[in-house]
């Protein structure tokens, strides 16, 4: 019930405060599982692409989020966790966890993710170089969707050291799935899937 | 007979000419919401309907439906009072401003700036025309907000684009905020002889204002030919312009007896109404193309934006406001 009302008041907030038009420029909307990556400029991201999705899709896709941002205080907790369904993940490497572990398991579980394959936010329009887990994750479930999204307009909203956004509208471009290739290389394959992002803009 | 019954419009008291305006505007939509089905039918029925037509027939049946919408939304918050209304008004000016916002080229350096537009500023200028204060109200954007701003933006030290960035967030919020609030602006003139009727007024105004819009984008699309500014705004007609144009003010002058003008001062003031909404539909299309769009958003199924349904408000409120308040009020 609460977790639902919060839900619900979460949605008409991002939807008041940067609009979060879905386009589905590739692609028809789909519930099959997939990995939705897009580019991170803020702490909107999620939010606008979660929004931005269909309730049947948006009820079995979770968002990524960093533990030790994310994992303290009882509210912040309470909307990732229960609000958001959102899997946590460790981003300080440690020699004993692979920190794609959680990853692996909801993937497993058959659920769909929102991914930020650059790792870290930057206020810029064009996505930087992508880090490698979006390829371990792909290369562990083929069959599952690759979705490249963009969302534009965000790294205006709110740009890392502000403390209230700027009401303008993002709309959340959708792209063709990208085919996953059993023998390309690492690294072209997220050269690939940074370009089919930015053929998006 | 007529001025009998002319007498009798006049002296009904203010809640009843408004319910029977909400009729009138409600038959009216009902019309127009049979004709678009039926003529959709009419095409549908044909063999090989053309891609045109019913591109164009969609469209008016979901500007219909849009329009249901709006007037029902309009009348909720009229209903609700002075406050509803206002707050009405304020996530208008929000919602346009956010679309004007979001085509202009900002920096980084303008954040604070912005955030303060769109958190601080709507909400203290709205409030003014709640409290009736409108010696501040009139002065506020154009004097405080218009030198504070860019005293705001200059701290973040970023002299790239400078005059243009302040220039533009000016213009987004002279339109956005300051003029569009002219509208509910008229709820605080002490108006002669019309105490408790203002709200009418601000109806009045509201449709004639959409009515001209409406009309001329009829007349356009039945008798257009000539086109009056094919680059800035192709689907302006000069036959549009003369027949809703004309047709607006008839109207005007026939809805005299919710105003406190004459019929002949209330045509006089839809010919304003008119002439300076078609002006800002032209000046805000200009504006928009030079930023490089074809409308200001998508939040009014087949109007567009937000403001590609107020540009026309931005322009006619605050010259009709000044007009009542010159002429009408001690």
């Amino acid at each position: 019930m609460l977790i639902d009302i919060t839900r619900l008041a979460m949605i008409g907030l991002v939807r008041l405060l940067v609009g979060a038009h879905p386009r589905w420029v590739g692609a028809a909307p789909s519930v099959a599982q997939s990995i939705y990556f897009t580019n991170h400029t803020s702490h909107l991201d999620t939010l606008a692409l979660w929004v931005a999705l269909p309730a049947a899709i948006r009820a079995k896709t979770r968002p990524v989020a960093a533990k030790d941002y994310w994992g303290r205080g009882k509210i912040k907790r309470f909307i990732v966790l229960k609000v958001l369904n959102a899997v946590l993940i460790d981003r300080e490497v440690s020699r004993h966890s692979d920190p794609l572990e959680p990853l692996l398991a909801a993937l497993a579980a058959g659920d769909s993710l929102i991914l930020f394959p650059e790792g870290t936010r930057k206020a810029q329009a064009e996505p930087s170089d992508f880090k490698g887990g979006l390829y371990h994750l792909a290369e562990a479930f083929p069959h599952v969707k690759l979705i490249p999204v963009y969302l534009d307009t965000l790294h205006r909203c709110m740009p890392k050291g502000s403390y209230l956004p700027v009401p303008l509208i993002c709309t959340v471009r959708f792209g063709a799935t990208l085919t996953w290739q059993a023998d390309e290389h690492k690294k072209a394959f997220l050269t690939r899937a940074r370009a089919a992002i930015l053929s998006l803009i | 007979m007529l001025t009998h019954f002319s007498n009798t419009l006049e002296t009904l008291d203010p809640t009843h000419k408004f319910y029977g305006l909400i009729g009138a505007v409600a038959a009216l939509l009902f019309i127009a919401s049979i004709v678009g089905w039926a003529l959709k039918r009419q095409l549908l029925a044909k063999n090989n309907p053309s891609e045109k037509s019913l591109k164009l027939i969609n469209n008016l049946i979901s500007r219909v439906n849009a329009w249901w919408m709006m007037v029902a939304i309009l009348i909720i918050a009229f209903l609700a009072g002075k406050l509803g209304t206002i707050i009405l008004f304020g996530f208008i000016s929000y919602f346009a401003l956010r679309e004007f916002m979001t085509l202009t080229p900002t920096r980084a350096g303008d954040h604070r700036t912005l955030s303060l537009a769109f958190f601080l500023l709507i909400p203290l200028h709205y409030y003014l025309i709640y409290t009736d204060w409108y010696g501040l109200f009139s002065v506020l954007i154009p004097v405080y907000a218009f030198l504070l701003m860019p005293s705001i933006s200059v701290l973040a030290q970023d002299t790239e684009h400078f005059l243009e960035r302040a220039a533009k967030i000016q213009w987004g919020v002279m339109i956005s905020i300051y003029c569009i609030s002219h509208a509910p602006a008229l709820l605080l003139l002490p108006i002669t002889n019309f105490e408790g009727q203002n709200t009418l007024l601000l109806f009045y105004f509201l449709l004639i204002v959409q009515l001209s819009d409406v009309l001329q984008y009829v007349f356009g699309n039945l008798f257009g030919k000539t086109k009056v500014a094919p680059i800035v705004s192709p689907n302006k007609t000069l036959e549009g312009l003369i027949g809703g144009g004309l047709s607006s003010i008839l109207v005007g002058a026939g809805l005299w007896w919710i105003t406190p003008f004459t019929p002949l001062q209330s045509a006089g003031m839809a010919a304003v109404i008119v002439i300076m909404g078609f002006l800002g539909g032209l000046v805000m299309s200009a504006i928009k193309r030079s930023l490089g769009a074809k409308d200001w958003g998508n939040m009014i199924e087949g109007h567009g934006g937000m403001l590609d349904r107020v540009d026309s408000v931005s322009f006619a409120a605050p010259i009709f406001f000044h007009l009542v308040r010159y002429y009408f009020t001690p």
